[in-house]
């Protein structure tokens, strides 16, 4: 008894404005709501302080500077909010908007365990003014060589291609990862 | 439970669609990678009242200062269900406008339209059990854009559904029956489907509208599906 699936609601870009309904106070907006995704995991939560950044450049170079980025993630077990019995007041996601003038975006959050035979990682969902469907990606830690070097994802691509989603140290606790939305640099999008 | 059913491209626009400048240099080049199955996370935030406010889904109220913001009241309300119908309950819904002026309070935007100093232009609600939502807004006004010397955005207001998993993630847009804005917008037409475009179109229910307060414009969400367990595939006693 199989029936025709209803189609699924088509995406439509999230243009110039998201920020109004998503991230006003990232943005520096005035707007009624407080932002959500500020808090992705609570000061008690144990885990190694990690910041997360980076920028996202379109095709010709140029930082993009109106996008919207979300994190979903794993605690430092490997477990994910909402879905096993993870550390209370670890809440996994987040929402980060890339600044208006250096198109820098930022997440202050902990460092993940493994989840199964996956390697430490952070997914990262992407959408802006010119993106029609937002992009899913993934940011490894280029400090996890090994476990990388198993991961099931990154054995799907080939070692270049891999290369896009390793992110670069730059201090003891920051990991910059830069998104490039096209062109020969072009950082790796999943279809989930 | 095994996964999302694999989407149906055909139903989404594509990542370059040339009529729509800004796609040109934002658009990947080398096709998405599909994640092994097994990879893909199954789980997703949980959104609670306590992450809202009583007026968060009322636009009509929840910037007001001296009043009620100008423009057609209406009563925007739908269901998010799965592509097998089922409610998709507890689910955080967000949406951003433009004014009735199509003016957005943001501060790039610059349009010679002005502020309504009663309108902020987003809220944010959960679904019910049912899967059901609903907003108080105002119809927002069309705008121009620097698409092309002479681009307009129908009425629009934008849509955010976080969904129950990364793969039901969605942000889109709707539009009100009958805007003859539609079939000219290059991001609405870069939907290569025409049944897909007309599903993006909330449509007028007089039977929902308070009569003397405000219309009524429905708009159902249907996000990705379950893919299907081998155990259910297989008939009884095999
Ligand atoms: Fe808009």
């Amino acid at each position: 008894m199989t029936k025709t699936p209803l189609p699924e609601t088509a995406s439509q870009t999230a243009g110039p404005y998201v920020h109004i309904g998503l991230a006003p106070e990232i943005a520096g907006l005035q707007t009624p709501l407080p932002a959500l995704g500020a808090e992705i995991a609570d000061v008690d939560v144990p885990g190694l302080r990690i910041t997360l950044e980076g920028r996202i450049f379109d095709g010709g170079g140029t930082p993009v500077t109106d996008a919207m980025i979300e994190l979903w993630q794993a605690d430092t077990d490997g477990r994910f909010a909402g879905a096993d019995a993870c550390t209370p007041g670890f809440r996994g996601w987040g929402r980060s908007a890339t600044d208006f003038e250096t198109g820098l975006w930022q997440f202050q959050t902990i460092k993940p365990g493994r989840v199964g035979d996956q390697a430490p990682h952070i997914a990262l969902w992407i959408v802006a003014r010119g993106i029609n469907i937002g992009l899913h990606t993934r940011a490894y830690f280029q400090d996890e060589s090994e476990a990388n070097a198993s991961d099931p994802v990154l054995l799907s691509l080939t070692p270049e291609r891999a290369a896009t989603l390793i992110t670069q140290q730059t201090s003891k606790a920051t990991y910059r990862f830069d998104i490039h939305l096209q062109g020969p640099q072009e950082t790796v999008f999943f279809d989930l | 439970m095994t996964g999302y059913r694999p989407r149906d491209w055909t139903q989404q626009p594509p990542a370059l669609a040339p009529a729509y400048k800004s796609t040109r240099l934002r658009a990947p080049s080398a096709p998405l990678v599909q994640m092994p199955q097994a990879s893909v996370p199954l789980s997703s935030p949980v959104f609670g009242q306590r992450d809202l406010e009583p007026l968060d889904h009322d636009l009509l109220q929840n910037h007001a200062q001296e009043g009620a913001p100008i423009g057609e009241r209406i009563l925007l309300f739908g269901r998010v269900m799965d592509q097998d119908g089922r409610a998709v309950p507890g689910t955080l819904i967000e949406i951003w406008q433009a004014n009735a002026g199509g003016r957005y309070r943001h501060r790039n935007d610059t349009y010679l339209a002005p502020l309504d100093p009663n309108f902020g232009g987003c809220g944010r609600t959960l679904s019910d059990a049912e899967g059901g939502y609903a907003f108080h807004t105002l119809r927002p006004g069309p705008y121009p854009w620097p698409n092309s010397d002479n681009s307009w955005r129908p009425a629009h207001i934008h849509v955010s559904i976080m969904g129950s998993g990364l793969p039901q993630r969605l942000i889109t847009q709707l539009y009100f029956e009958g805007d003859p804005l539609v079939a000219l917008c290059p991001i609405v037409q870069a939907i290569p489907d025409k049944d897909a475009i007309d599903r993006l179109v909330a449509r007028l229910d007089l039977e929902a509208a308070t009569p003397f307060d405000c219309l009524a414009y429905r708009f159902d969400i249907v996000l990705r599906g379950r893919r299907a367990t081998v155990f259910e595939n297989k008939p009884e006693g095999m």
